[in-house]
């Protein structure tokens, strides 16, 4: 937990004051930025909360704050790609044309994870040309690597470990801004490299292995029942290429789980920051509040929330039901009143302002360590730079 | 609660030449009167639980029963419903919508399911293959594991393979409860098309087999005329544009497409030519003040400059919805909306939602 990233704006309190609402400390977005420690940022939560546009606003507003950023999306949002200038994103880093030039000479890429790809060159750089085309053409990896739910989080910790292996080789990035895949649960993400270990040491891999390792194999009574059981349920043939399959990635098994292994770390490590993305609805701060839970359980450092999607306060102090008694009685003397439109519209963001507000104080008062950033909902939608500068002004709270 | 005045008015557009409906105008009819399998798809954050919870209800209406499936682990009908966590078991949850006109005839019951895969596999190996011993060394093998988890294809076959089984009770005689309408609270729309079309996920791996005969059945029942994949959007543009791959990517696997559901329109306040007003700042502060005194209110600047601000807002809002609605009204396919309830979705919301889509035809 890096302590100085966060500005505390309100202090514990005592006495009448203190049966007030919760307020969160306020999280210091330029602080997050401008810190040359950061070195990675990892957006993730519910899908569907502004994810993907927040990690692009927060990219571009660090690399006009002179950082140099890669921000590494993988929702296919076409639309983010056009507000960025990018006519198609893809799996390697393209430079984001017409940035403000900030006065230290900020620069700003995007790329799109490319799972098959990624997966294929892993394959490529890691096995002889002959092992790797031998993996290539398989049924079971083919399936593997291009539609396996899960594939997209491997890969994106995998490419996420390559750029930073790069930039530090390099220099050629000192940012990279992560979006995680929109997941069931947002948590497959920290899970990947686990179930991949876990796959991995697991007796299931031995018993395919088995009978590639010759005939002095260990053939027991479950084994034999179990390789039956299968066949039975996926077909020979299913078994039989998994079982090459297997048999051909056996050496490459272990630079794999390495790997992942040495990302989960660095997600562990100083330099990286979680946000935690999150909207005003009960269902998306549930799960913001699991995934505070997960990342501190798991010692992964936790910079903060984001609440997007806030509906604006309204101005003044009339209450939603007076609102409502009053458009009532405009109502009675002329049906089509204005007036009254306006007063129930009133009426209806003085509720729904309230119970966001709710809903936030409840999680404030179970976090309350979490230092939160609370992102007005715009009134028309992202397209181009301009609009991603004013999103990350409202981050900064600016 | 609201009453009425919080539900969206029908679109005049919408619910006419819905599949099936074939001109007939009486009351309770509805545009799918074929479909027994109601899929529920939408992009994350556009409700779309909410939505296949609310249609459940309104399908069981008249005496009918409805069973409402979720696939990817939340629990959210658990809590939708305020009841407790839902094991891999059929229960009653709630009392179907009361229709208007129905003059004693009961409303049916939904029941809810909640489907995870490691428990479908074991229910499918007993079902099938009787395997007994060698059931329990698959799971000590980790074979359940890699089946549910890494093995490509087969989590989905298995999840839709249990709503198959329970559609495929419907009407028929057979063990387990019939139903008369099955809602699939689905995977959100970037992945439904990978998620349905389990026939070709699982081509190049298994080109014949059990598994494969599994999945060709599944796939004869999801394209067929029973069946609906209903899409879930707001009227903003990255989920309208959603919502237009989801429709283009399933007509391409033959699946069929069948409404759209626009959920959380704003309230339809103000006029058109008020509107535009309240977007360029014409609507006069002097009128406005004048108006709230004779309601009894004493407004300062602030609050006048306020409501004028929120009708700003609401305006732009407003103008870029309808901007969105001609998309939506394009995509040819019936269209429902829903209103936003500014005090969120409560068991009373869900009713509420449920007697609109009833209302506009869906069920």
């Amino acid at each position: 937990m890096a302590g100085p990233r966060r500005t505390r704006t309100s202090r514990p309190r005592v006495g009448p004051l203190a049966a007030t609402g919760r307020t969160a400390p306020a999280l210091d977005i330029n602080a997050l930025l401008d810190d040359p420690e950061t070195g990675i940022i990892v957006c993730c939560g519910a899908g569907g909360v502004g994810k993907t546009t927040t990690s692009a606003a927060l990219a571009l507003r660090a690399a006009e704050r002179g950082r140099k950023v890669v921000v590494l999306t993988i929702d296919p949002a076409r639309r983010l790609a056009q507000s960025m200038g990018i006519k198609a994103l893809d799996n390697t880093p393209r430079p984001v044309a017409k940035l403000k030039k900030g006065r230290r000479g900020g620069s700003l890429d995007a790329m799109m994870l490319d799972m098959k790809r990624t997966f294929d060159e892993v394959v490529t750089s890691q096995a002889t040309p002959e092992k790797a085309a031998q993996i290539l053409a398989n049924p079971f990896y083919i399936a593997l690597s291009s539609s396996f739910a899960g594939t997209q989080e491997y890969m994106a910790m995998e490419k996420l470990g390559q750029i930073h292996r790069q930039a530090q080789q390099d220099g050629s990035f000192d940012l990279i801004v992560v979006d995680t895949p929109p997941s069931r649960s947002a948590l497959d993400f920290l899970d990947a490299p686990e179930r991949l270990s876990s796959f991995l040491d697991g007796r299931f891999i031995r018993l395919l292995l088995a009978p590639a390792r010759g005939p002095a194999r260990l053939m027991t009574a479950g084994l034999g029942m179990v390789t039956n059981a299968l066949t039975k349920v996926l077909g020979a043939q299913v078994l039989r290429d998994m079982q090459t399959f297997v048999a051909a990635f056996d050496t490459l098994f272990g630079g794999f789980r390495a790997r992942a292994q040495k990302t989960f770390e660095l997600l562990q490590a100083d330099g990286t920051a979680f946000l935690v993305i999150a909207a005003p609805e009960p269902d998306a701060l549930r799960e913001a509040a699991y995934f505070v839970e997960r990342l501190s359980g798991d010692r992964m450092p936790l910079a903060g929330l984001v609440v997007n999607r806030a509906s604006p306060a309204p101005a003044g102090t009339l209450s939603a039901d007076e609102a409502m008694a009053a458009a009532t009685r405009l109502g009675r003397k002329d049906p089509d009143s204005r007036t009254a439109g306006l007063l129930r519209l009133h009426a209806d963001r003085t509720r729904l302002v309230e119970r966001e507000a709710l809903l936030r104080q409840r999680f404030a008062a179970a976090h309350p360590e979490v230092a939160t950033a609370v992102v007005p909902a715009l009134s028309t939608d992202v397209h181009d730079l301009d609009g991603l500068r004013r999103v990350g002004d409202l981050l900064a709270g600016q | 609660m609201e009453p009425r005045t919080t539900l969206a008015p029908v679109p005049a557009s919408t619910t006419a030449g819905g599949p099936g409906t074939s001109g007939s105008a009486k009351s309770g009819s509805t545009d799918w009167p074929r479909v027994t399998l109601h899929i529920v798809t939408g992009k994350g954050g556009t409700g779309k639980s909410t939505v296949a919870a609310a249609l459940a209800l309104a399908l069981a209406s008249h005496g009918n029963d409805v069973l409402l499936c979720e696939v990817e682990g939340r629990q959210g009908i658990s809590r939708m419903f305020d009841v407790d966590p839902l094991p891999y078991e059929e229960r009653r949850i709630a009392t179907g919508l009361t229709h208007p006109d129905s003059r004693g005839s009961n409303p049916g019951s939904v029941y809810a399911l909640h489907i995870d895969p490691e428990s479908a596999l074991l229910e499918y190996l007993a079902m099938f293959y009787r395997l007994g011993r060698a059931g329990r060394a698959l799971e000590r093998f980790g074979v359940i594991e890699f089946a549910t988890t890494i093995a490509p294809g087969v989590r989905d076959v298995l999840l839709t393979g249990k709503v198959y089984e329970a559609a495929r009770r419907t009407g028929r005689r057979g063990t387990g409860r019939q139903y008369d309408a099955i809602v699939l609270d689905a995977p959100p729309t970037g992945r439904i098309g990978q998620f349905l079309n389990v026939n070709s996920e699982l081509a190049g791996l298994a080109k014949v087999g059990p598994i494969k005969t599994q999945a060709d059945s599944i796939m004869t029942l999801l394209q067929s005329p029973r069946t609906a994949v209903h899409l879930v959007t707001v009227l903003e543009e990255m989920p309208v544009q959603e919502t237009a791959d989801g429709i283009e990517q399933l007509r391409g696997h033959q699946l069929p497409v069948g409404g759209v559901v626009v959920n959380m329109v704003r309230p339809p306040e103000l006029d058109q030519d008020d509107l535009v007003a309240a977007r360029n700042g014409e609507i006069p502060s002097l009128s406005l003040v004048e108006d709230l005194s004779t309601a009894g209110i004493e407004a300062d600047d602030e609050l006048v400059d306020g409501i004028l601000a929120e009708a700003r807002h609401h305006a732009e809002r407003r103008i870029l919805e309808d901007s969105q609605r001609v998309l939506v009204d394009d995509f040819d396919t019936p269209v429902y909306e829903l209103r936003r309830l500014s005090s969120g979705i409560d068991l009373g919301g869900l009713y509420e939602l449920a007697a609109t889509l009833e209302r506009q035809g869906m069920a």
